[in-house]
This record gives C-alpha cells, sequence and structure tokens, in this order.
C-alpha cells in the first residue's frame, strides 16, 4: 500500500482561481435561466402577460364593459375590432387584456396560498412524522375526499364572490395536494445521509429542514405549482360558470371561454381566443417552471 | 509501520488516559410484530459493549455485516440514542446530552460515512459543503476568512481549489471522501468516527485515502474509531482492534496480536476465512457451522455457542465476560478464561 497521495494541479494558484470564477458564474442561477432557450420563451411569455393584466387601461382600446348590441357576434377582423366581438357586442380584445389581470392574479394568487400552506404542512408532517404526521395527513385526506369545485364552491358560499375571495378558495383547496408531494419527498429527502451527517455536525432540526431537505425536495413543487397555475385558471372559469365566481360583467378568461361556449357553432371565435390565451400562458409558465426546476439541479450544466 | 513499533504505540497508548470511554452500552431497536396484535419484538444491536479508546491510537472495529459496528459508532456520534450504558469523553458521559451541550459535544467528536456520495448534499459545492460547519456554528462571520479556511484545509486533504466550486456528481469517490473528511475536520475535532470510509472506493483509491487519513492522524493528532469488514484494512491502520459479533466485542488486542495470536474462535474462523498468499501455503481451517444467529429475541449463553466448534455445555448457559488474558489480549471465550484463573 505504497500509493501516493495525489500532489495537486500543476496549475498556477491565479490560473485555478480563474477556474474556480468561470465555474462560479456558469452555475449562477440567471445565467443558468439564460443559457435555457425554452425557460427564456417561458419568461418572455409570463412578463407579456403581466405586463399586459397591470397595463390592461392603457392597452385596451375599449371599456371592456361597453355593450354594442347592433355590434354583436362580430367576426375576428371586422372594423375597429381585431378579435371581433362578444355576445353583446363587447370588445373581445378589450376583454381579454382586462381578463389577464383576474385570471392571472386568481390562478397565481390561489396556486400561490395553497403552496406556500402545503408546503409548510407537508414539511412538518414529513419531518417529525410520527403521531403529527397522521394527524395532518388524515386532515388533508378528509379535505381531498371533497372533490376540488364542490370544496371551492362550499368555500365560496362562505366567503362570498369577489376576486380575493376566489384565490382563497383555490388556495385552500390546493393545500392537500401540495401538502401530500412534499410530504412524500420529505420522507425520501429526510432519511439521506447527508441529513445524518449534518445531524453530526451539530445543525438544528429547522436548519436541516430548510438548508437541505426544503431544497431538494424543491422539483417535483415547482412542477406540481406549474401544472396547478393551468388548472386554476380552468377552475376559476368554472367557479365564475357556476355563478360563484368572478361576478359578471367583469372578465375573466374562465368567464370568456364559459360564454363562448353556448355560441360555439356560430361564434367559434370567442370560445378559440380566449382559450388560445389561457393555452399560450400555461404554456408560458409550464416553460418557465421547468426552466426554474433545471436551475436547481446541478447537474444540469448548459 | 512495522510490527514493532505498532505494539510499542499500543502499549503506550495503555498507559495514557482513555480520550473515550464506552462502558456496557446497549442499543436495542424494537421490530414491529408481523400480525396486528403481534407483541414488538426487540433487535439487540449492542449488547453490553465496553471500549476505551486512547488518544492519538486508531482503533479498530471488525465485523461481518449485522453485527453492530456501525450501531456502535453511530451511538458514539449520538445519531442513535443508546437503550442504556455510557459513552464518556474525557469523563464526560454524552449519552442523553441535549441542545447546546449535546452540539458544543459534537465539535469533539466528527464522523466520516462509508457512502462518500449520498453522505454530501448533491445542491452544495465542494466550498460550501466544506464550510457549512463553520456555518452552523457560526465560527468565522467574515466570508473571505471562511473562504481561507476552505483553501487550506482542501489543500490538506489533496483536493486542489479550482474543483471548489463543483458539485458532489462531478468529482470521484475518493475526492468525494476526501470533501468529507475536510468537512470533518473543519471543527477540528479530537475524535473521528470512520464508518467503513473506504470500502466503497477502487482498491487503489483506498490506499490513498487510508494514507490520507494516516497522515492527518499524525499531523493533528486525532484519535480514530474505524469500523470495518476488510482484515487488510483494519491491518493497515489500527493500533488496536475490536472484534464484534452478534453485537458484542469478543476479543480485544493490539492489531498485531490478532495475526499472530487469535484467540476467540470467531476471530480464528476470520482470519482462516482470508485467502492465502500462495495456494501452497498451508493454513489450518477452522470453520463455522451454520450461519449468524439472529439479534431478535433474547439470549442467552455465548453469541457465538450455536456454530462453535469447541462449544460445551456451559456456553450454552453462561456468557463470557471480555477478560484480559494477556497484558492488552481481552478475549471472552471459557477456553482461556479457565487457563487465567487455574
Amino acid at each position: 500500500m505504497a500509493a501516493t497521495e495525489n500532489k495537486g494541479s500543476a496549475l498556477g494558484v491565479e490560473a485555478q482561481l480563474e477556474m474556480v470564477r468561470r465555474e462560479r458564474k456558469a452555475n449562477n442561477a440567471w445565467h443558468k435561466l439564460s443559457r435555457n432557450k425554452m425557460a427564456v420563451v417561458g419568461l418572455v411569455i409570463v412578463v407579456v402577460m403581466v405586463l399586459m393584466a397591470v397595463f390592461a387601461n392603457q392597452l385596451s382600446p375599449y371599456d371592456p364593459n361597453a355593450i354594442d348590441m347592433t355590434n354583436a357576434y362580430a367576426a375576428p377582423g371586422s372594423e375597429g375590432h381585431i378579435f371581433g366581438t362578444d355576445n353583446y357586442g363587447r370588445d373581445l380584445l378589450s376583454r381579454i387584456i382586462f381578463g389577464a389581470r383576474i385570471s392571472i392574479f386568481v390562478a397565481v394568487g390561489g396556486t400561490l396560498v395553497g403552496a406556500f400552506i402545503g408546503v409548510l404542512v407537508g414539511l412538518v408532517a414529513g419531518f417529525f412524522g410520527g403521531l403529527l404526521d397522521s394527524i395532518i395527513m388524515r386532515v388533508m385526506d378528509g379535505m381531498m375526499s371533497f372533490p376540488f369545485v364542490l370544496l371551492a364552491l362550499i368555500l365560496m358560499t362562505i366567503l362570498g364572490q369577489g376576486a380575493i375571495n376566489v384565490v382563497i378558495a383555490l388556495g385552500i383547496g390546493n393545500i392537500p395536494y401540495f401538502a401530500r408531494v412534499v410530504r412524500g419527498q420529505v420522507h425520501i429527502v429526510k432519511n439521506e445521509e447527508y441529513c445524518n451527517a449534518e445531524r453530526v455536525l451539530g445543525a438544528s432540526p429547522v436548519r436541516i429542514l430548510f438548508t437541505h431537505i426544503l431544497p431538494n425536495a424543491m422539483s417535483p413543487i415547482i412542477v406540481y405549482f406549474t401544472l396547478n397555475v393551468a388548472s386554476a385558471i380552468i377552475s376559476e372559469a368554472a367557479l365564475s360558470f357556476l355563478g360563484m365566481g368572478i361576478t359578471p360583467p367583469t372578465a375573466s378568461w374562465g368567464n370568456i371561454l364559459s360564454g363562448g361556449r353556448t355560441c360555439l357553432r356560430t361564434s367559434p371565435h370567442i370560445a378559440t381566443i380566449s382559450g388560445i390565451f389561457i393555452l399560450i400562458t400555461v404554456l408560458g409558465f409550464n416553460l418557465l417552471g421547468d426552466g426554474i426546476r433545471d436551475v436547481f439541479d446541478p447537474k444540469q450544466k448548459q | 509501520m512495522s510490527e514493532m513499533t505498532q505494539a510499542t504505540a499500543a502499549e503506550q497508548a495503555q498507559e495514557r488516559q482513555p480520550i473515550l470511554s464506552i462502558r456496557h452500552l446497549s442499543k436495542d431497536f424494537k421490530l414491529r410484530g408481523e400480525g396486528l396484535f403481534d407483541k414488538p419484538k426487540t433487535l439487540h444491536a449492542l449488547s453490553d459493549v465496553s471500549l476505551d479508546v486512547y488518544e492519538g491510537e486508531t482503533l479498530g472495529i471488525i465485523g461481518e455485516s449485522g453485527c453492530g459496528k456501525s450501531t456502535l459508532g453511530r451511538c458514539v456520534v449520538q445519531l442513535h440514542q443508546a437503550t442504556s450504558g455510557e459513552i464518556r469523553y474525557k469523563g464526560q458521559d454524552i449519552n442523553g446530552l441535549k441542545g447546546p451541550e449535546l452540539k458544543a459535544m459534537r465539535k469533539n467528536i466528527q464522523m466520516v460515512f462509508q457512502d462518500s456520495y449520498s453522505s454530501l448534499d448533491p445542491r452544495f459545492t465542494a466550498a460550501r459543503a466544506i464550510e457549512e460547519p463553520l456555518r452552523i456554528y457560526k465560527l468565522v462571520p467574515d466570508k473571505a476568512e471562511r473562504e481561507k479556511i476552505v483553501f487550506d484545509l482542501m489543500k490538506e486533504v489533496g483536493l486542489d481549489i479550482q474543483h471548489m466550486e463543483r458539485f458532489p456528481h462531478e468529482f470521484s469517490g475518493g475526492q468525494r471522501q476526501r470533501i468529507n473528511v475536510a468537512r470533518a475536520l473543519v471543527l477540528d475535532p479530537k475524535i473521528i468516527v470512520c464508518d467503513e470510509p473506504v470500502s466503497a472506493l477502487d482498491v487503489s483509491i483506498q490506499a490513498q485515502v487510508l494514507n490520507l487519513f494516516r497522515r492527518l492522524q499524525r499531523d493533528r493528532g486525532l484519535t480514530y474509531l474505524f469500523i470495518s469488514h476488510d482484515l487488510s484494512v483494519i491491518k493497515h491502520i489500527s493500533d488496536r482492534i475490536a472484534i464484534m459479533y452478534l453485537g458484542r466485542v469478543v476479543e480485544l488486542c493490539p492489531a498485531h496480536r490478532v495475526y499472530e495470536n487469535p484467540m476467540h474462535p470467531y476471530t480464528q474462523a476470520l482470519l482462516s476465512a482470508v485467502p492465502p498468499e500462495s495456494p501452497f501455503q498451508k493454513t489450518e481451517e477452522l470453520k463455522l457451522k451454520g450461519e449468524i444467529a439472529s439479534p431478535v429475541g433474547d439470549q442467552a449463553g455465548c453469541p457465538l455457542a450455536g456454530r462453535c466448534p469447541f462449544c460445551e455445555e456451559r456456553c450454552r448457559k453462561e456468557r463470557p465476560a471480555l477478560t484480559e488474558v494477556e497484558p492488552g489480549h481481552q478475549v471472552a471465550c471459557f477456553r482461556y478464561h479457565d487457563a487465567v484463573t487455574a
């Protein structure tokens, strides 16, 4: 056993530090995200949609709620109405632009609320385990036993209509799903040897939870988050359709879509255009989510 | 290291105060019964283990899988809470310490794990992993100063500083184990529990990492509790060796004595299982009957009783205690005990 230990690199200190600097740059989150074309596309879509929602007043050519019955069901491209008009003759482009406000706010807000509480609940249940875990997860199972829309409906009946209340209802409805994903992931990660190593080093449980377990449990949370933004847009539409979401005439992509469904044969453009906007936004969030997940994954390099 | 110097090192160790003394340490695991109404069974992973570890020595612990050697290591670093017994570090019982006292104690006793990959967070770069202990204890608030410490340690364990921003999956097994060693060293511990730190490595890399362990011991005066199932590794690194079987220490002696004069039948069987260096070399073989007994349930008598060719009536009823039969050589077997008392 006379093997020698390796004596280190032949490079000078300065050259080695240069390599370190290069590697540090390659590991930088923004740098990694910007190298990922699909993620950039997703980011651009999301930013455009958000800007559209924020500057709706400046961007929309008409008042989204101005009724003009003489001009109802105008086809896209007709004079003054690029996207045409709906059953009350309201300009579809203006409604889509204002609808972005409600839809994106409700979808992202509702998912965020659900994700935040759900992740915390899942972390606690998964990490501490035992009786606490059983109690928390049985409560979550109880919530899951209601169909999502039914649960949201019950909550909306209690809370009353309005965008904020939709956010709360969707958020509460989402908690058990996030909690489950996170708890399962925590169970996998917490038994990894590096958590034991960290314990031996003297780290507190809270430190282990937030510096090791949560970051390593992040990828499925991000994926579930982006998928959930999509279904939250649809859920809001379902609630509005049932008369418990956003009160008309306020536009949201969901209620434009469900309104367009009644005249799908005669004027397909109403449902189609609002559907395309939902589709593009969902795509944007998914691409961005995948990109962020890759940024968090140390094995992905360029 | 020649056998002579090993012998003197071990003898010197005997005169020193033990830095770590383990007394009557037992660890039971409760197993859930198979049926709904079955009583939970008890798995005795460690039964009544007593060992002294002297400052600056390497105590090798060897035994087959399931004999409790890793459990012993994990009890010492307080990853497992021992069921009963004492673990004294410089006289202070560390068993059952909590909160800040435990945190302060952990600085003294560190561990290197078997799996070099899974014991590193895949999201932490090498430098981040090595500086983590400093952050836990908030020892060095200055970032540049921390970096300097990490630099020096990386050099000390033979890592290139150009690799500091790399992630665990970008290293080889040997390099990863060096990161683990560096991380364990940051807090300047006195004792390092090495739980099979080289058994997952390539043979050529094993030698390098073992030499690293030795050099660090020399430079820093470290004490090792070195757990392994590999006889040649243990021989290379240890001053004294403890042989474990079914949660008990059956023989404890200076490293070279294990090879010159193995006493316990289990040790003899273990050594005769090593392939001879030459096919023409004659070896006295001692074969044990059957398989290792289950550690579940109550035990009576010598743990080896069912398999030992020298088993007598007494072995099945009484348990032989670990007794010194030669200076520095302890055995738990009646065959030698009688010779001492006679």
